[in-house]
């Protein structure tokens, strides 16, 4: 899966395009929120923890072959289903692209209000780490 | 005389332009009255009225306009003091809402009254606002917070607040009506035993001044707090009742114009009740909208109002009794204005989303009360606030739904 941040959300764009109301777009996102491979609740520290007021977010992150790989979870199953797509999106692409990454796909999909901070469901807090990830996988690599 | 307590629904809505509105393309059901009535006409009015034809600073200037601004912003005074049943109107005081009237006490009651290990009393049921102003106060002064527990159900037991007055309590500070849970407390009985241990008493009235009659002499409590946007009037303004001996015995809270009767750099002296706690330039308009919604709820009446509330409250209760995998949370003998809740499995937030598609308003979260939902090991819950507009047709579409969330996260 050598293809780009913006070929990824394009897929998703296209994917979302098929959904005429409301219904169905959220029954897909719940169904991808069931499918997220879960963090073992052991796994579920306080330092992957993102603390939104109304649902929570662990986030972890581990650098493979010069990529940068995700695994997130979330108590709310929308949460998680919009977390599943961030990871679809970002998870496997370079430190390089992820920090330099402005994304538009959720937007474009109609979920924006799910990344609004007044949502305060820890998704904005979530993007913003997984680029604080990228950035300090970046600094150690140029250390090396 | 027979009183009519029955609500001509319909008319009352057309009261209320936004409840004619669509959220996401559907007709809206508003269920989040707990956070903030929707506002009538005629507060809308009042308050384009004023800036229309009456603004401007009041108690200074010696022209018209601020004649007449001062007096229907003193009249709102007078008649909020009839509202509640104050013995003066200088015991009434604007504030910019619940939060604001409790930082005062906090601040200038706590200022005078509280020193170090000394003792204030709330319940495990406040709102934030009824606890970290007093957490503040704690730390400044090094007295201590004590909490009176709540049970399953979402009650205290007087046995405990007998338990927890000594001699160390200086303050009680207690909510009227739960925002999250619903709860009425004995505030009457609360009140006689903190008085009993000569210990004054602070309501917060925030979800109670637009569900009951309110009267603070036959309560006898010394301070009363509530804001106006949760009683179908503007928000940004709020009132603080406080009898006269503790208002003149607290230093000011704020210092600034109004406030004072003479400055100069040695010395300021401060002006006489209820301006001593009133700096700057108040939020006028608000006032006047405040003065509006309370002919508004005078216009109806509480004896109706409250057959009308109890009646939707009834039915919300034995309708969601009726989901499979519905838990109520909070399930005290009296409740008012709220009924919160969780769906088996499903996660409040998830709830509020698709609710929110169906353009129904519900208010999920801890609602500002994150000890609560650590009391009952939830992260939160999904909370329907009910007002005088509400319909049993709005239960039954909160309720459909409900039905549908349950059968979509299944």
């Amino acid at each position: 899966m050598e293809n780009t941040i913006a070929d990824r959300e394009a897929e998703v764009v296209e994917e979302f395009g098929m959904f005429t109301d409301w219904m169905d777009k959220y029954e897909y996102i719940i169904s991808l929120g069931k499918e997220l491979p879960l963090i073992e609740e052991s796994k579920k520290t306080d330092d992957l923890l993102i603390k939104g007021c109304q649902s929570r977010v662990w986030l972890h992150a581990k650098m493979e072959n010069g990529k940068v790989v995700f695994t997130a979870d979330s108590d709310a199953i929308i949460t998680k289903g919009v977390i599943s797509l961030l990871i679809r999106v970002l998870s496997g692409q370079s430190p390089e692209s992820i920090i330099n990454t402005e994304l538009t796909f959720v937007e474009r999909i109609g979920l924006k209000e799910h990344l609004s901070p007044t949502r305060s469901n820890g998704l904005v807090s979530m993007i913003k780490q997984m680029k604080l990830y990228a950035l300090a996988f970046k600094a150690q690599h140029n250390g090396q | 005389m027979i009183i009519d307590t029955k609500i001509d629904i319909t008319a009352l809505r057309a009261k209320f332009p936004i409840l004619h509105t669509e959220v996401n393309g559907k007709p809206l059901v508003y269920l989040d009255n707990g956070a903030s009535s929707q506002k009538p006409q005629s507060v809308i009015d009042a308050i384009s009225r004023y800036y229309e034809a009456e603004n401007s600073n009041i108690h200074r200037g010696v022209h018209t306009l601020s004649a007449n601004a001062t007096m229907a912003y003193e009249e709102v005074r007078k008649k909020v003091q009839r509202f509640i049943n104050a013995r003066y109107d200088h015991e009434v005081i604007f504030t910019s809402g619940t939060t604001g009237g409790i930082n005062l006490v906090a601040s200038s009651f706590g200022e005078k009254f509280i020193g170090k290990d000394d003792e204030i009393l709330i319940t495990a049921m406040e709102h934030h606002s009824n606890i970290v102003p007093w957490q503040m106060l704690c730390e400044r002064k090094g007295a201590k917070l004590q909490v009176i527990p709540i049970s399953d159900e979402g009650e205290i037991d007087l046995k405990d607040v007998e338990r927890l007055l000594t001699a160390k309590t200086k303050l009680v500070s207690v909510v009227h009506i739960s925002n999250s849970l619903g709860t009425v407390n004995p505030v009457s009985e609360i009140i006689r035993m903190a008085h009993a241990n000569g210990t004054p008493v602070l309501i917060d009235g925030a979800q109670a001044a637009h569900h009951t009659p309110v009267d603070v002499q036959a309560l006898d409590c010394d301070f009363y707090a509530f804001s106006a946007h949760k009683m179908y009037g503007p928000t940004g303004v709020g009132i603080l009742y406080g009898k006269e001996e503790y208002l003149n015995a607290m230093p000011p809270y704020q210092g600034g114009g109004d406030m004072i009767k003479t400055v100069s750099f040695a010395k300021t002296e401060y002006n006489e009740l209820p301006f001593k706690f009133e700096a700057g330039t108040p939020h006028i308009a608000g006032g006047i909208g405040l003065g509006a919604a309370i002919d508004f709820i005078n216009s109806i009446g509480f004896e109706a109002i409250s057959a009308h509330e109890k009646e939707v409250m009834q039915y919300a209760i034995s309708t969601l009794g009726t989901i499979s995998g519905l838990r109520q949370i909070g399930t005290a003998k009296k409740r008012a204005g709220v009924v919160s809740f969780l769906l088996d499995g499903i996660h409040p937030y998830d709830a509020g989303v698709i609710l929110d598609k169906m353009g129904i308003a519900v208010r999920t979260g801890h609602h500002c009360t994150q000890p609560i939902m650590d009391r009952f090991g939830i992260p939160g819950t999904v909370r329907a606030s009910f007002a005088v507009y509400t319909t049993k047709q709005e239960v039954d579409k909160l309720a459909e739904g409900l039905e549908r969330v349950v059968r979509m996260f299944k």
